[in-house]
């Protein structure tokens, strides 16, 4: 387990426990230094020091529900019980497929990775609905990137494209990228340029030095304007017309971004999931590649969950590709748009679904939930949601991050070990598919032994 | 946890044992408990070996095979995945093969090459938790790695500080924080370059690196000393400035020399034997640089050899790897705050280019020229010279001239004209291989059990058929036993194995901790607190004993 410092309070409040340096996984910042109060006798968190708006709710909020730890079919039914029968649904399923995960710390989703190359299934994270673009750009061009730490203590030119952290992500420009001071930029905020290209203003438009409006799903002609420029080409007399934005503001940007020391461009879902997808993420980092013949350039998609970059490294590293894999031939192939949950789920495809720590019941396209609904769903989730309320097999798990430890990496892939705060009743997600794992295994070994 | 308690007689094979003077005797290799005994039962089962050769398991010195630069290597290349594929079998997980194949199919490609052992040479402090998470996924070998500390701020400000003790207990500090196996120094003094100075390098050993007040040169040496004073299993592993530059010769020499007094490994020293002049051809070097080597016992090192095909550049030497774009190749920069460069970018290597043939020639040279196999050791820096998947090939090459002058025909002519290699007719024998591949790695880091068959030895063994194309033989060992555990029989995986992760634990005053975390707070963006790896991933391992403890092994605790 990790080393976790506490404290314990005074006698007379015995049952008040201090963690410290612990870490908010609520979004893909994952700020590892909350220092949390903990009511031990209410199993409650009720302060939450350093944390914003979002992971104050997200600790706060955060109790130990009066809930079943495994349903079958709605009914409440023993742990080994319901592990059986996701087992046996997994066992028998053609085509089963598992998705989420960005939402379990690393320990688990090997598991899940194992499981599937068992069952011959397909895996596929939530990165393939929003920056899975941004992975399929990376394997065309590459990526020149950095750890937040760097941005911190050397970028005196910070660009944020398609995104609204100071909502999403409330901290990402007072602890990584804008406010704080650094080993280079002694003044903080006073020694950076910041730029916020987006389609409207937004809350994060007062932080920025400069706005720049461009016009909904005009994004890549932008980047490609702004591309040519940097290498010198010539580019449309009618830019302005196109993208919004006047030839005088691209001159002036393109200027800036050649001729600082350290420049960095965040980039959010407002360019992943709009027109253009991953030729705008593609169009981004080869931006940000081209500035290097210039100047230091970086760049950085900004990720939501509090360990999708987790699930990308563990999915990467263990079947060489980031998201959307399948082992029907008993190894990993990939190919986004037909091994990714929701075109499989639309096609009708799967015959058996595992959804972990992820809703897709409440956000997927119809067509998509409709056939969700026709097969057996297994469920492992920290809190009742839709999927887990239809789910043929329902899972309650432990939240990571506050009752469970483990392994989490953040946005910009800097791995980070979890303190948890306190104890759970319910088992952690690396339990359950751990304990379906080894259920599988035996089925396997089974089965041989009965055809033999 | 895995050792197999199970006995195994390995009997009648011609035993191939360098560090033990044993040099193609016939003789059974006896195996309990996972350690090579002189003595088992009666009811111990018997591999019979007659006519086939038998070695310790291999022991990778420098490969890239974990962490952030080579999972950022995997997801650039689906296109190299596509085209190997890794089925699993009933025993065995599934993955992808190429360049930078999947963890799992990297350990069992080891394995079925006969290695048993392999060390990443390049992981930063602050990504060593991801690496120590792949190798858990990284099955049948043992591994370790080298922590990246040579652009490592901190330690650069104490050394323009002149804080020789604190930068000692320093290091110290962040090898056991990390859990590291060794120190690694990249192209010293090159991040501030890079990163502040819009993408310069460092092109002169003696230049000043502001703002720190030091040289290259002094900064490395400074780190020669410290670990070697530290008494680390392994010395100080540097990749010298300059690498791949022509002329970069002397620069290699300056580090070597610099090193006077104390041990230092340079690494795939391939790649810094280059002369002529910078910016125009590279001639070969090989002969300057392996006779400092040979009369030089302080220094060892491992070669680097290129093969031609598919690579990979994956290197913490940023600067580099831009150097070595062309066409707008895709290309990935990743900078580590305070710690680190990387550059990962793709890379064929072919027969009919001048300088690649002469990086080829060049590796063989150096091999061909080296008198001590014992310091001059085997690699690819696996993927940047050839995939690690190239060994037997390479291995026919040094072992076999007839081939090697076959292939000669095959590459670039004008390049294998000027360089010495058509001259040069040694071969080496299947000791010398057993040496440069596994015992004089095991002893270069200080693994006192690995690298021979010893009583006491851990049973990490491979049985090859005897076969005169030496490629054939060493692509494909009829046994591999790991552990004391047959892991593959008859060339098929019949079990699984986890491999163990192997560390070193140099001691260090715990009031330097004081000095480092203000550091930490001001210019990292994780928590002191959330920086050392703890114990839980430790899972099985084993701590490296220091040179001065004696050489007794440390059964790792959680």
């Amino acid at each position: 387990m990790s080393e976790t410092k506490t404290t314990e309070a005074a006698a007379d409040e015995p049952n008040i426990r201090i963690v410290e340096d612990a870490t908010c996984t609520f979004c893909g910042c994952v700020c590892d230094d909350m220092e949390l109060t903990v009511d031990l006798d209410a199993n409650r968190i009720t302060k939450a020091k350093n944390a914003c708006v979002l992971g104050r709710a997200w600790f706060l909020q955060h109790g130990i529900e009066d809930h079943p730890q495994a349903m079958i079919e709605g009914r409440e039914v023993p742990l080994e019980e319901a592990m059986d029968e996701a087992a046996r649904i997994l066992h028998e399923a053609k085509f089963p497929i598992t998705y989420g995960l960005s939402d379990s710390p690393c320990e688990a989703q090997r598991v899940a990775v194992a499981i599937n190359d068992l069952v011959r299934g397909n895996i596929d994270t939530t990165t393939s609905v929003c920056h899975g673009p941004s992975g399929i750009a990376f394997q065309g061009v590459g990526e020149s990137t950095a750890t937040l730490g760097e941005v911190k203590n050397r970028a005196d030119l910070v660009i944020y494209w398609g995104g609204n952290p100071a909502e999403s992500h409330p901290r990402h420009f007072t602890r990584y990228t804008v406010t704080p001071k650094g080993r280079y930029i002694p003044n903080g905020k006073k020694d950076r340029y910041v730029v916020l290209i987006d389609i409207r203003k937004t809350p994060s438009s007062p932080v920025a030095d400069q706005s720049i409006r461009v016009k909904p799903g005009r994004d890549f002609e932008l980047l490609w304007a702004l591309r040519a420029l940097v290498r010198g080409r010539d580019i449309s007399p009618d830019i302005e017309e196109i993208t919004g934005v006047s030839r005088e503001t691209l001159d002036e940007l393109v200027e800036r971004m050649k001729n600082c020391n350290f420049g960095v461009l965040f980039f959010g879902m407002g360019l992943t999931m709009t027109r253009g997808r991953h030729f705008n993420s593609g169009a981004l980092l080869a931006l940000a590649t081209d500035l290097n013949k210039h100047t230091h350039f970086v760049a950085k998609p900004v990720r939501g969950h509090g360990n999708v970059t987790g699930a990308d490294n563990v999915v990467s590293w263990q079947t060489g590709y980031p998201f959307g894999v399948n082992f029907h031939r008993g190894y990993p192939r990939f190919n986004p748009g037909e091994y990714t949950t929701v075109d499989l789920l639309a096609r009708g495809d799967a015959d058996a679904a595992m959804m972990i720590a992820t809703d897709p019941a409440s956000n997927f396209p119809k067509r998509a939930i409709e056939n969700l609904k026709k097969i057996p769903v297994i469920s492992l989730d920290a809190k009742p949601t839709y999927t887990s309320r239809a789910a043929r097999v329902a899972f309650m798990v432990a939240t990571y991050g506050i009752n469970t430890g483990g392994t989490v990496y953040r946005m910009d892939d800097v791995p980070i070990t979890l303190r948890p705060a306190f104890d759970s009743p319910f088992p952690t997600d690396e339990e359950v598919l751990t304990g379906i794992y080894t259920r599988l295994k035996a089925l396997r070994v089974n089965g041989r032994k009965k055809a033999a | 946890m895995a050792e197999n308690s199970a006995e195994l007689r390995i009997k009648g094979g011609k035993v191939y044992d360098p560090a033990n003077g044993i040099d193609g005797e016939v003789r059974d290799i006896l195996v309990r408990d996972g350690r090579v005994v002189d003595k088992v039962s009666e009811k111990a089962r018997t591999i019979n070996a007659h006519g086939m050769v038998v070695m310790p398991g291999g022991v990778d010195i420098h490969c890239h095979i974990a962490g952030p630069k080579v999972n950022l290597s995997r997801k650039l290349q689906p296109e190299d995945h596509r085209l190997d594929v890794h089925p699993g079998t009933d025993v065995t997980r599934s993955g992808v093969g190429g360049v930078t194949p999947s963890t799992f199919a990297t350990g069992y490609r080891y394995a079925t090459l006969g290695y048993t052992t392999a060390f990443d040479a390049a992981v930063p402090p602050l990504a060593a938790r991801h690496v120590i998470e792949e190798f858990h996924d990284t099955p049948v070998i043992d591994k370790g790695f080298y922590v990246l500390l040579g652009n490592n701020m901190f330690l650069y400000d104490l050394l323009k500080q002149g804080r020789k003790q604190d930068f000692k207990e320093a290091i110290a500090w962040w090898v056991t924080a990390a859990r590291a196996a060794g120190v690694k120094l990249v192209n010293a003094g090159s991040d501030e370059f890079w990163k502040g100075r819009r993408n310069e390098n460092v092109t002169d050993v003696n230049e000043d690196i502001d703002p720190f007040d030091l040289s290259p040169l002094q900064a490395t040496a400074a780190f020669i000393e410290a670990v070697d004073e530290l008494n680390l299993p392994h010395p100080a592993h540097i990749h010298c400035n300059n690498l791949g530059h022509s002329g970069n010769v002397q620069t290699t020499l300056d580090t070597m020399k610099a090193a006077e007094g104390h041990r230092a490994h340079i690494a795939h020293v391939q790649f810094h034997s280059y002369a002529g002049e910078l910016g125009k051809r590279v001639q070969t070097g090989s002969e300057a640089i392996i006779d400092y080597i040979n009369t030089h016992e302080n220094i060892t090192t491992d070669v680097g050899m290129v093969m031609f095909g598919k690579a990979t550049a994956m290197t913490a030497d940023a600067p580099l790897t831009w150097m070595l774009r062309f066409k707008d190749t895709k290309w990935v920069n990743a900078d580590t705050e305070c710690e680190s460069g990387c550059g990962v970018m793709p890379f064929t290597y072919q027969d009919t280019n001048y300088t690649h043939t002469m990086q080829w020639a060049i590796g063989l040279e150096l091999f061909l020229l080296s008198k001590d196999p014992w310091r001059v050791m085997f690699s690819t820096d696996h993927p940047n010279g050839a995939s690690f998947q190239t060994y037997p090939r390479l291995i026919r090459l040094l072992m076999d001239r007839g081939f090697r002058a076959e292939m000669m025909k095959h590459v670039n002519q004008k390049a294998i004209s000027t360089c010495l290699l058509p001259q040069l007719d040694r071969e080496y024998s299947l000791s010398e291989i057993a040496i440069i591949t596994r015992a004089a790695p095991a002893r270069a880091l200080g693994l006192v059990n690995k690298g021979h068959l010893g009583v006491g030895a851990d049973a990490d063994i491979t049985v090859y058929t005897d076969d005169e194309n030496r490629e054939h033989m060493f692509n494909a060992p009829r046994y591999v036993i790991k552990a004391g555990k047959p892991i593959i029989e008859d060339h098929e995986f019949v079990d699984d194995h986890i491999g163990r992760f192997l560390h070193t634990e140099p001691e260090h005053d715990p009031a330097i901790e004081d000095q480092i975390r203000p550091f930490f707070e001001d210019y990292y963006s994780i928590r002191f607190n959330n920086y050392r790896v703890d114990a839980s991933y430790l899972h099985d391992h084993e701590v490296i004993p220091l040179r001065n403890s004696g050489g007794k092994r440390k059964k790792g605790s959680k």
